[in-house]
């Protein structure tokens, strides 16, 4: 394999890793918060249409971000007032928004756009573009370095480049500032926060729509940057592998972006098994190969690499004791 | 003293869990432009207008009544089984793999045979989630969702490249041998002098399920395997105190389970595709889940919420059909049932709690006093 | 958050105005009126306690005044103006603070993490950490509250997470400090510490209220009393004007026995012979270090000691869902403590009966009924089932027989455990354990969030089952019940036996010095000697419920 090609890799690498990794952040403020959220899928497909449908009907990308941010923020809330208001089941109201989401786009796509459950595909100003970094053609020529910063680091769209600050500014705000330790005081102990006089509600909500946002993000990464439009399941389980991803890097924003950038290799991996064929010798099944990060992460929760301790109180509503 | 009476516990509740579902849907289809009455009516005709709607809607009941009965014998282990597609997906395998492979004689062996391989085949698909979180304490929900993932990737790979058949083009397996055919509904029905349609796919798997319905009731309620599932699922540091094994338990329930849910296969595999073919189980594992909550996790609510997704989807096929509304409403309505009977129980709870209350105090000035401790 | 509004809040409070008034408070949860129409005033710089049994509704009473519950009628008047709580951020503003009988603490926080949640300075953190740094060292200088700031919680022991909580309300300058059960899981010496500090506390001018239902703590260290029964203030008193006696009867609104009838024992064959049992938890911590103990027919065995010392291991070993090692023997054969032998139901087949320590976790499954509560554990037995089926005409015809026999009220099969009342679920376990004939009873906190009455009744029950030459395993936190139960006594600390003593040659304090792991009782002690012993003690607020 040559340098160009791994420069390629590595690329889509990130192009694949971008949503995931955006997800996993999202996933990473709700459950550290105490809300499980399996509902990560339904926010990005629900995001994804509403950034494509507005961008195309506007023909303005960034009203249709907005659009998807929107989208997504209405599941989180629906999200928030079944588990939070009503403390319901976390599980069951992240299965019922990814059903609601899957049925709604479709739905909805088919009654705008009647092209069977798609969006049109989007023109030049309803896209998010790669932006070229300042430089990046002038050494685009230098040997080893013009190629990595010409063609990996330069060349992504926005969204990219946003999702990898996300990664040190969700660190900055869990671990050095106020709202952090409460938020991850309300994941693990909410009475603690409650007894404090801080509302335990509050918080929780305020986690949730942190991740309404950036779930918002990756679905409009999906549909208007990786993607020239929205079709039907486009979000295609990422939500889900996000979910592993987070899991993976138990609950931190460094490891997420490890694990995020480790399961957008094999999704890279996945399109090019020519690759794989040089490197190890022999040929993989694509299937076996998209699979691979859900058997990573049954095996990372079986505990065989590390042990991996989710918030404590996750996943139960909290109910004043009697 | 309960707040409510069983009955508004029982019936009540899902009732109105259900009629919000409904209404909910019903404001959806009349943003789409069209007319929810019209559409009811079309389902309706649809759906149970005919023996061919008949035989459609109890043929997808079936498939709901496995994955429904699957999702509600974990529930009531506590265990969120999230699974019963992959299960589903492998029970179809297993099934596959009894049609192809031996040589049954009759449609009657062919089909205990194949129940027995779906049953298997479903039952190990969901005891390794199970190991992994009784031995290992991996959580359950998360495992059977990858199991899903793995199931589907397996699923393809087996049948692209292992159990094609030279030349075909499309991934699936050939087709099972004729001694395999289960009987329809038309077939089963006919010496009794009934006329059914000859076109739909309902079979003989349908009173497996039924059959299934009742042998789960006697188990959950009658016998001390049930009882200790209960046990167990009410509180788990009781049961061990009791010497009820956290281990066995969650086993045995998942393997159940899982059983269950590929037991599925030999209505859509065996019964009406007649080959395995990829996505053959279109998501039945998913509407388990609406089922077993709608079904309050009862063998006989199971059977009924079964039957009304049977209905559903029945009827939005036709839909489908008729208007331009896609088959994905009933993926909505589906949602809608999950959201309400399961996640927003409370939201309908509460309130009618409050109800109870105020009349029992309405009822009786001066309540007598109760035995119950307070806050300490 | 500075001294300013504290000098502030005293400088308002006249001397003869009350620091905290409450008019009648009520409070309703669902169907059950746990606060009815209650009144107190608390005047400042003095100790209030309020005693009552469990479930007398002192506990809400309190959490109203901090505002983690809302009353449904009644007004709040603190240092003589009227002041609305809606949470727990009005109540600290109001200068009020609260330590709850379950520690509101972050286990993997810092003990400085702890102490600024909720009251940080800004918005990062840096600063806040400082300042509370600071702080620490200053309180812990003026009231002897020594923590390592940056220990994390989980870390350190019960009584050093007790102080983490105090730590907290001074921190958020509270004048009034309301104390849930503080003692429940201190050794004696740790809650004579703890009730210096209070004493200081108070001689700063601040208020402290104390809930307990331990008479000897209110006899001991408060100014005023309160009464609680049945969700009413039964009457508020000066300590000094009361006696233990009169406070118990308003307690239980008529006379009490305080003593346990009963002849001497008479005890028999050694049943239960424990040789070095051993248990080591699931995160590695060894919970039982080598246990040595017989119990003989016809005696009752007590153990004391402060909660979370290994009592509750040994009981899950010896009932069998606790792994161990070591030899223990019954009636002279030798128990499974690990493996398919090991579990309740292979100990119920050898004569094991056990009243577990908390009924609501584990004897009983609350939403059962009545009846599938009389079979649990035993749901195998010949007469229960009926192939694989249970036999359910058998179990409740059986039932109804015990119910009756128990006195269990209401006498209804049919009622599922969680609407019985505490003593009632009691007796529905305790009958279902005694009545097998059992050669070993294992019991544990008989009474605890029990009435008066069914103590009572449960004591006689014990009681009589030594007499038919039982022998009877007693655990309890309550010294007292320890001391008129058994017929010998053993003390546990760190997961040891410290020593066995007869009831009628110890008193409190020798069995207080064997539970802070002091053996040489006769030799005069300090306190720092004993803290310096407790530092490491592996004490667990969650077993104490």
């Amino acid at each position: 394999m040559d340098y160009l090609t791994l420069i390629q890799l590595l690329d889509s690498t990130v192009r694949l890793a971008t949503p995931l990794l955006l997800a996993c952040l999202a996933g990473l403020f709700s459950e550290r918060a105490g809300i499980f959220d399996i509902g990560l899928e339904g926010k990005m497909l629900a995001a994804a249409f509403f950034s494509a449908a507005l961008a195309a009907i506007t023909g303005n990308v960034w009203l249709g971000l907005l659009a998807g941010i929107g989208a997504s923020l209405a599941l989180s809330a629906l999200h928030g007032v079944a588990s939070i208001t009503f403390r319901g089941n976390q599980l069951i109201s992240g299965v019922a928004i990814n059903f609601l989401a899957a049925g709604m786009t479709v739905l909805i796509a088919q009654d705008w756009f009647q092209q069977g459950g798609r969006t049109p595909s989007l023109m030049a100003g309803g896209r998010f573009e790669g932006i070229t970094l300042p430089g990046a053609e002038a050494i685009a020529d230098v040997p080893f370095f013009g190629p990595l910063y010409a063609e990996l680091i330069s060349g992504h769209s926005i969204l990219v480049y946003m999702a990898l600050a996300a990664v040190p500014l969700t660190w900055w705000l869990l671990y050095r500032t106020r709202f952090g330790l409460r938020l991850r005081a309300v994941g693990e102990n909410p009475a603690s926060v409650d007894t404090a006089g801080i509302s335990v509600v509050g918080l929780r909500y305020a986690a949730v729509a942190i991740c309404g946002v950036l779930c918002g993000i990756a679905g409009a990464y999906l549909s208007t940057a990786l993607q020239a439009g929205f079709v039907k399941d486009m979000s295609a389980g990422r939500g889900f592998i996000a979910l592993a991803a987070l899991i993976f890097a138990k609950w931190r924003p460094w490891y997420a972006l490890w694990a995020t950038l480790l399961f957008g290799l094999f999704g890279a991996l996945e399109t090019r098994p020519d690759v794989i064929e040089a490197v190890i010798g022999m040929r993989v099944q694509g299937q076996l190969l998209g699979a691979l990060p859900y058997v990573m992460t049954v095996i990372i929760l079986a505990g065989f690499v590390g042990k991996a301790v989710p918030p404590r109180a996750g996943g139960e509503p909290y109910i004043k004791e009697r | 003293m309960d707040v409510m009476p069983k009955w508004a516990e029982v019936i009540l509740v899902p009732l109105i869990s259900l009629l919000l579902a409904a209404i909910i849907s019903a404001l959806v289809i009349l943003a789409i432009g069209e007319d929810p009455i019209a559409a009811v009516n079309l389902m309706i005709t649809g759906a149970l207008g005919s023996t061919y709607g008949w035989g459609y809607t109890l043929y997808y009941a079936t498939n709901f009544m496995f994955t429904g009965l699957a999702v509600a014998i974990a529930f009531h282990a506590r265990l969120f089984n999230i699974g019963g597609e992959g299960q589903a997906m492998l029970g179809g395998l297993g099934v596959a793999l009894a049609c192809l492979y031996i040589p049954w004689p009759h449609w009657t062996l062919a089909l205990l045979g194949a129940t027995a391989m779906a049953a298997l085949f479903g039952a190990v698909w969901a005891a390794v989630p199970a190991w992994l979180q009784a031995k290992r304490g991996s959580h359950i929900v998360i495992t059977t969702i990858m199991f899903n993932f793995i199931a589907a990737a397996l699923l393809n790979y087996v049948l692209v490249n292992l159990l094609r058949p030279k030349g075909q083009m499309d991934p699936a397996t050939a087709r099972f041998p004729e001694a395999t055919q289960l009987p329809t509904l038309h077939d089963l029905l006919a010496p009794f002098g009934i006329e059914f349609s000859k076109a739909a796919p309902a079979n003989v798997s349908f009173l497996v399920a039924v059959l299934a319905c009742v042998a789960l009731w006697v188990l959950i309620w009658r016998t001390r395997l049930g009882y200790e599932i209960r046990a167990y699922g009410h509180s788990e540091s009781a049961a061990k105190y009791a010497g009820i094994s956290p281990v066995k338990i969650t086993m045995i329930a998942m393997i159940i389970s899982g059983a269950l849910a590929g037991m599925m296969a030999i209505n859509n595999v065996m019964g009406e595709a007649e080959r395995l073919v990829l996505n053959s189980t279109e998501g039945a594992g998913f509407i388990g889940i609406a089922v077993a909550l709608m079904g309050r996790s009862h063998p006989v609510g199971v059977f009924i919420a079964a039957i009304l997704f049977g209905f559903l989807y029945q009827g939005g096929a036709e839909l489908a059909l008729w208007t331009s509304i896609p088959r994905e409403l009933i993926v909505v309505i589906q949602a809608l049932v999950i959201l309400f009977t399961g996640a927003l129980d409370n939201m309908v709870r509460m309130p009618l709690e409050k109800l109870f209350l105020a009349a029992r105090r309405a009822r009786a000035p001066k309540p007598e006093r109760k035995p119950v401790e307070p806050a300490e | 958050m500075t001294g300013d509004t504290t000098l502030e809040r005293q400088a308002t409070a006249a001397p003869d105005v009350p620091a905290i008034e409450l008019k009648g408070i009520s409070k309703a949860f669902g169907p059950v009126q746990a606060n009815k129409d209650i009144s107190i005033r608390v005047m400042p710089g003095t100790i209030h306690g309020i005693i009552g049994e469990n479930g007398a509704g002192k506990s809400t009473l309190m959490s109203i005044l901090y505002g983690f519950y809302k009353a449904d009628k009644g007004e709040i008047w603190i240092n003589g103006s009227r002041t609305e709580i809606p949470d727990s951020q009005a109540a600290i503003a109001a200068g009020i603070g609260m330590v709850f009988q379950h520690f509101k603490l972050v286990e993997n926080f810092t003990v400085l993490e702890n102490i600024i949640l909720g009251a940080e300075d800004g918005r990062l953190l840096k600063p806040s950490l400082a300042k509370a740094r600071r702080t620490l060292l200053e309180l812990a200088e003026d009231y002897g509250l020594n923590v390592d700031p940056d220990a994390l919680v989980q870390d350190i022991g019960v009584g050093m997470q007790q102080r983490v909580e105090i730590l907290k309300a001074l921190y958020r300058q509270a004048d009034i400090l309301i104390l849930d059960e503080p003692t429940g899981v201190l050794t004696p010496a740790e809650a004579d510490q703890l009730f210096r500090i209070l004493g200081r506390l108070r001689s700063e001018g601040k208020t402290i209220i104390l809930i307990t239902h331990k008479l000897r703590e209110i006899m001991e260290t408060t100014d005023t009393v309160s009464v609680m029964r049945r969700g009413e203030m039964t009457a508020t008193v000066r300590t000094q004007d009361t006696s233990p006696q009169e406070l118990a009867e308003l307690m239980v609104g008529r006379k009490v026995l305080l003593r346990v009838d009963k002849t001497p024992a008479d005890p028999g064959e050694v049943v239960l012979d424990i040789k070095g049992l051993k248990v080591i938890d699931d995160k590695g911590v060894e919970r039982l270090r080598g246990i040595d103990l017989q119990v003989r027919a016809g005696e009752v065995l007590g153990i004391a000691g402060v909660a979370g010392n290994g009592q509750s291991e040994l009981l899950e070993v010896l009932g069998g869902y606790e792994d161990g090692t070591g030899e223990v023997r019954l009636n002279g054969q030798l128990l499974d403590l690990t493996g398919r032998h090991s579990d309740g139901q292979s100990r119920r087949a050898r004569g094991i009966a056990h009243v577990p320590e908390d009924r609501q976790r584990e004897g009983l499954i609350m939403e059962y009924q009545a009846w599938e509560n009389t079979a649990f554990g035993y749901h195998h037995d010949p007469e229960y089932r009926a192939g694989v089926l249970m036999n359910n005409a058998a179990i409740r015809s059986d039932t109804a027989e015990k119910m009756e026999r128990f006195d269990v009220r209401p006498p209804n099969p049919k009622l599922a455990a969680k609407n019985f009342s505490g003593g009632n679920q009691q007796k529905i376990v305790l009958a279902r354990e005694i009545e097998r004939n059992p050669d070993l009873l294992l019991i544990g906190q008989p009474t605890r969030g029990v009435d008066i009455g069914a103590i009572e009744f449960i004591h006689q029950q014990i009681v009589a089952l030594r007499d038919q030459g039982k022998a009877i395993l007693l655990v309890s936190v309550e010294l007292e019940e320890i001391l008129a139960l058994s017929d010998r006594i053993a003390v546990m600390f760190d997961g040891r036996v410290m020593g066995e003593r007869m009831p009628d040659q110890t008193d409190e304090k020798e069995l207080g010095l064997l539970m802070a792991g002091i053996t040489d009782t006769n030799a005069p002690h300090s306190v720092e000697e004993i803290e310096r012993n407790l530092a490491h003690a592996p004490g667990d607020a969650s077993k104490e419920v």
